[in-house]
């Protein structure tokens, strides 16, 4: 049987790896799509298709929550042959990105095709993301101010 | 009554095909990219995404760019476009405090936790124009610098140990967000509406209206306590996933002014405060935003009205831009009977008046030939 703990551990598998695929530029999950050369077959249950979601923000940063803008968002559901049903939500118009996330998330809950797909297809886009927010970090670093006080007078 | 007058298709035509020549420029030159929009000129698609009110650059590039750079325009662009699209839901709050900080300066204090990050700033510039942009230049790559990633907790909190500061602010527990795009608004207004009112309200007229309380009219002596600016990740909970869904990173403005306030009957002296929160890097827009966000807090905090900028319906009901286009361009428009039912009511007033003058005139004159 499988536990709570397990269980709790696949979803967040899953999540991560949604967030990765819709945080990742279309074009380099196409393009590991593509090398990793995973089946394509698929029923399309839903999408893809661009809607909105409204935006939340707090008052003060941690306050009481308000709606304040909209953002464009697409997504699709796929189910393979075997059952497994896929998702993917994310920012942007992209239906294409939005369709292969889809059927990834649906083909990694297959066992033989999940470690694949964190070989060829997470693995790489996570480096690829964390990658970017590193140089973005170290390119803030180099604004931070050093204060340094001038010593006036003999001590 | 309504005169029904055909005509001006053919005008109207050869107008927009005109317009879509003038668009275009010259030939020789090539065309735009929105990727050159939106890379070049990313403020000007920060400020159509602000308050066009929808996160897509992609999009807001093409509006810039068919309106010409018209920003107004652009604006109204994006927000025709949206109600074309189905919603899906309301996301999580963001986080502003786990924010990817790209810049982040406070003024009330020098050593916080996380640094002063000046970021891509034009603060410290001389704003001389710099010939050499004419060309096709070709700037050196950033500078980086290697550093343990610190926390970086809002000024806000830091302030809130000693009890000196207000807290981020309530609504009542349970209370669902309201939304300005879907309920009729309603005076007076709670301040979740009025932060959405504001978020994409006209740059210009916040503006202004934060301005005028620096200038007296309503003063609020308020201090930039914090600004940052960076990508924060959108979340959302949908009915199929029983675990909220990432759906990527959006780049967001945050402002906390810090006001000094020196009590009311209502409340005891501290700092008060004013929050900003706008799309993209839009730095002036969520000073102003806080700015006015606070001054319309005045009857909450138990302060006199004075002032324009602390006037809820005045602020709300004139920021959008859009609207306030709307009904002013659309004076340009034919009004021709309108103006004729005008003209012969004016005609009509002034053939009385000259009457009732014509008439006081050859009164005196009667009574002169009484005597």
């Amino acid at each position: 049987m499988v536990s709570r703990q397990e269980r709790q551990a696949t979803l967040e598998r899953r999540r991560e790896a949604m967030a990765v695929m819709a945080a990742a530029p279309g074009e380099t999950l196409m393009q590991l799509w593509s090398s990793a050369a995973l089946p394509e077959e698929a029923e399309t249950l839903r999408g893809p298709e661009t809607g909105l979601v409204t935006v939340r923000g707090r008052m003060g940063g941690g306050g009481a929550a308000f709606n304040f803008g909209e953002a464009t968002v697409t997504r699709a559901t796929v189910k393979l042959a075997t059952g497994e049903v896929g998702h993917a939500y994310m920012l942007g118009r992209e239906k294409t990105k939005a369709k292969v996330a889809a059927l990834v998330d649906a083909l990694r809950q297959k066992p033989e095709f999940e470690t694949l797909i964190e070989e060829k297809i997470l693995a790489p886009l996570r480096d690829k993301l964390a990658e970017g927010d590193a140089e973005r970090r170290s390119e803030t670093a180099a604004t931070r101010v050093d204060f340094f006080t001038m010593v006036r007078g003999e001590d | 009554m309504y005169v029904a007058v055909k005509g001006g298709e053919a005008a109207i035509r050869n107008a927009h095909k005109l317009l879509a020549d003038r668009r275009r420029g010259d030939r020789s030159v090539p065309a735009l990219t929105l990727e050159q929009i939106t890379g070049q000129l990313a403020l000007a698609v920060d400020r159509v995404m602000a308050e066009g009110s929808l996160y897509d650059c992609g999009l807001a590039a093409l509006a810039v760019k068919q309106a010409r750079g018209d920003m107004i325009e652009a604006i109204f662009l994006l927000r025709a476009y949206r109600t074309t699209l189905p919603r899906f839901g309301y996301t999580r709050p963001i986080e502003t405090a786990a924010m990817l900080v790209e810049r982040r300066v406070s003024a009330t204090y020098k050593d916080l936790p996380g640094g002063q990050l000046l970021g891509p700033t034009f603060d410290y510039t001389h704003r001389l124009l710099d010939p050499e942009l004419a060309g096709d230049s070709d700037p050196a790559t950033p500078e980086t610098r290697e550093r343990e990633s610190e926390a970086m907790p809002r000024v806000s909190d830091i302030l809130a140990h000693e009890g000196l500061i207000e807290e981020d602010g309530s609504l009542p527990e349970n209370r669902e967000p309201g939304d300005i795009t879907r309920e009729a608004p309603e005076f007076p207004m709670d301040r979740d509406l009025r932060l959405q009112a504001l978020s994409r309200g006209d740059e210009g007229f916040l503006l202004a209206l934060g301005y005028s309380t620096q200038r007296g009219f309503g003063r609020n002596h308020p201090f930039a306590g914090e600004i940052r600016i960076g990508e924060v990740d959108v979340e959302i909970d949908v009915p199929e996933l029983d675990f909220p869904l990432t759906l990527g990173r959006i780049r967001v403005t945050e402002c906390q002014m810090v006001n000094q306030f020196k009590g009311s009957m209502k409340v005891p002296p501290q700092f008060t405060r004013g929050y900003g929160l706008v799309f993209g890097q839009s730095e002036r827009k969520a000073m102003a935003m806080a700015l006015c966000d606070r001054a319309l807090r005045a009857s909450e905090l138990g302060e006199d009205i004075t002032a324009p900028a602390q006037d809820e319906e005045f602020v709300i009901s004139h920021a959008d831009n859009v609207q306030a286009t709307g009904f002013v361009e659309h004076l340009k428009l034919p009004h021709y009977v309108d103006f004729q039912a005008e003209l012969g009511l004016v005609r009509q007033m002034r053939r009385e008046y000259e009457e009732r003058r014509q008439a006081d005139a050859e009164k005196p004159q009667r009574r002169e030939a009484a005597e």
